[in-house]
């Protein structure tokens, strides 16, 4: 996997929450056996128009946006189908970091992304970075009245900052866990194989017990 | 302090924990499909690797596979490659298959329970998220992604944060004509799509434990459309019964003797302490049906449709988007709305019950001259089982097209799909834009309520039907 430590690009915003895996990546791209070839299936239904040309509304796709690589959306990104596609995709189509808020309704803190989508991005080297929803809504204004906002992600620091306005500088929380094998980009069944010892032994007693 | 079931079945999985405190977690059975296994399989080989325990898993394919006549031929040369694949990975890696055309193949999630494979007390992992289906047995059972597939073969372990908990009472009795989807589908318009997000749900209460297990598995099945990996019900004498039944996996004799002692002992103590809870009255419970564009957008079948504002949890944007794609204005009544499509099928409501409670409207009836009906058996087992009850010549009396088992319409990668602005009565899981066909337009419902919209051409509230 490759390491994640610090990104500067440039920002592309898509105003949507509950960004499901089906939106993402749709299920006829399923059908591949590769990891590899998703990137221009990203959002393809929003992304295209029923004759196959590509449709100029679409958010992520419009000039300012050209060269993008971090997706700053809204809340629930990532729910739905388990499918690790969705990763894939967004990596091939240049993404490095995606950016979302979580969000408190009756007293409960929400998180920005799906369970499953958000490992799933930690195995493939995506960056998911949880602000809150008013840092998140900054960022949102930001990029509508900066053409071309870029910002730096590092992970090391735990810290956003925007080229072109340094006032605005956000703090990330990260499982300590994750962000390890993040900046080290460790592949985890090696790291688990180092357990093999231990994995034996529980697992002698345990079939024993439960067949 | 006394232990959740979840605790309990947790703690018995615990190899170790890990320096960053999460934990290495054996996993006792990890089901396979051909869509999320292909790259794991592949990633094996390049890195040299073996399956650890190839007995433990077992695969079915279900996502690609046509449900016509003629569906051992796979016309799609690309879902035929797929499946090809999981033969050949199977073949290779000495993994138990329920291939195209074997008595016991079916969706993933239908076969585990049939087969006797998912047993109280349980890990169950899939490349699916809807494997919280097998919870329903008090299992822990969850989807993974294909990473952790891959994972899980060279290891027979997960690393995992270890979840919180989330008590979700069903109190009271439910009405006629009201059923566990609309069950599931109220706590998921009560706390959100998010909601359960880095949760366990258990599901308790009156409501629940007189549930059927064909029931209790279509609640747990939509626990992901709470944000839910997973979602749990103690096993109880229903839960034996069902396990005693022709299950070729399941221990018998004196070995089921013992198992049903530590079966007995899983459900949380009662001192237990849960990090979240919350009540839902099923005295009052109506039938739902969605009108949005994902499950927690939900209303009572007699309700208006809301309007911008109008839904809790939900923008002003969300609402505009999620009308615009579904052709709807506020204020209507879906009771107004015509269906062109009827889909009775997934791993959410294609059980014996659900057919049987599909059948029992259809019975006499003619489906409405522009709509489509398919009922879709969600595995051999429970074709046989419909036949051998007369259910199937029900359906096709009634005007219905009646299948071969498969995940269908519900996602749409074989060729059961809807045209762009087909509305759909659905009993599957999920109402996201395009899934079951791009532009289509999902309403997701109970079997009866699909049933009967299949009759009436229009949404019905079935307790007036
Ligand atoms: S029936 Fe639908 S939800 Fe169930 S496994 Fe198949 S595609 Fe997934």
């Amino acid at each position: 996997m490759q390491p994640f430590t610090t990104h500067t690009g440039l920002i592309a915003t898509l105003d949507r929450s509950n960004v499901d895996t089906d939106a993402i990546i749709p299920k006829q791209f399923l059908k591949s056996i590769k990891r590899t070839g998703y990137g221009p299936s990203l959002f393809f239904d929003w992304r295209y128009r029923p004759d196959g040309a590509p449709d100029p509304a679409f958010e992520l796709d419009q000039p300012r946006f050209a060269g993008r690589s971090i997706l700053v959306t809204r809340n629930n990104f990532g729910c739905g189908s388990s499918r690790e596609h969705a990763v894939w995709a967004l990596l091939q189509d240049g993404f490095r970091v995606v950016v979302a808020p979580w969000k408190e309704i009756n007293g409960q803190r929400l998180p920005a992304f799906a369970d499953i989508f958000r490992n799933n991005s930690v195995k493939n080297g995506l960056l998911a970075v949880e602000l809150a929803e008013h840092e998140v809504e900054a960022l949102f204004r930001h990029v509508a009245t900066h053409p071309g906002a870029r910002m730096t992600v590092d992970l090391a620091r735990q810290r956003v900052t925007l080229e072109q306005d340094p006032s605005l500088v956000f703090a990330f929380e990260i499982d300590p866990g994750v962000k390890e094998q993040l900046l080290k980009g460790l592949d985890e069944i090696s790291l688990t194989l180092h357990y093999e010892a231990q994995i034996s032994r529980f697992e002698k007693a345990h079939l024993a017990e439960v067949p | 302090m006394g232990k959740t079931l979840f605790e309990k079945i947790w703690d018995r999985h615990v190899v170790t924990t890990l320096p960053d405190g999460s934990a290495l977690l054996y996993i006792d059975r990890h089901l396979v499909h051909e869509v999320t296994s292909p790259q794991a399989f592949e990633g094996l080989r390049l890195a040299g690797r073996k399956v650890r325990r190839p007995e433990l898993s077992f695969a079915t394919m279900d996502h690609n596979v046509p449900t016509t006549e003629d569906r051992m031929t796979i016309a799609d040369p690309i879902s035929r490659a797929q499946v090809e694949a999981l033969r050949a990975n199977c073949r290779d890696f000495g993994i138990a298959l329920y291939d195209l055309g074997d008595d016991r193949q079916g969706i993933v999630h239908m076969i585990g329970p049939e087969l006797g494979l998912t047993l109280p007390g349980l890990t169950i992992v899939c490349g699916d998220s809807h494997t919280s289906t097998h919870g329903a047995f008090g299992a822990l059972a969850f989807g993974i992604g294909t990473s952790e597939v891959e994972h899980v073969l060279v290891t027979q372990t997960l690393v995992q944060r270890k979840p919180k908990t989330f008590k979700v009472e069903f109190a009271g009795r439910l009405a006629p004509h009201v059923f566990a989807k609309d069950m599931v589908l109220k706590l998921i318009g009560t706390i959100g799509t998010a909601g359960g997000a880095g949760h366990v749900l258990e599901y308790c209460g009156e409501a629940v434990r007189s549930l059927s297990m064909e029931a209790r598995m279509s609640i747990c099945n939509m626990s992901i459309e709470a944000g839910a990996r997973a979602g749990l019900i103690a096993p109880d004498e229903t839960t034996f019964a069902y396990i005693r039944q022709d299950r070729p996996f399941a221990p018998k004799g004196a070995a089921l003797e013992q198992a049903l002692a530590r079966w007995k002992e899983l459900p949380g103590d009662d001192d237990a302490v849960f990090d979240q809870q919350v009540t839902i009255d099923c005295n009052r419970l109506k039938p739902q049906v969605t009108w949005g564009t994902n499950p927690g957008m939900v209303i009572d079948i007699d309700q208006p449709v809301p309007g911008p504002g109008e839904a809790a949890g939900y923008s002003r944007a969300d609402v505009e988007n999620a009308l615009a794609y579904m052709g709807l204005t506020p204020g209507t009544r879906l009771t107004d709305v015509p269906v062109d499509v009827v889909f009775i099928g997934s791993c959410t409501n294609a059980r014996i019950e659900d057919l049987r409670l599909a059948a029992a409207i259809l019975k006499g009836r003619k489906k409405a001259e522009n709509v489509e009906v398919l009922v879709v058996p969600g595995s051999m087992q429970v074709r046989r089982q419909a036949e051998a009850e007369g259910l199937d010549e029900i359906f096709k009396a009634a005007g219905a097209q009646w299948r071969y088992p498969g995940c269908s319409m519900c996602l749409g990668m074989n060729p059961d799909q809807l045209k762009p602005r087909q509305r759909c009565a659905s009993t599957s899981n999920r109402n996201f834009e395009g899934r079951q066909g791009k532009g289509g337009r999902t309403h997701l419902v109970s079997p009866e309520m699909a049933a009967a919209a299949a009759i009436a051409g229009t949404f019905v509230d079935i307790r007036t039907l």
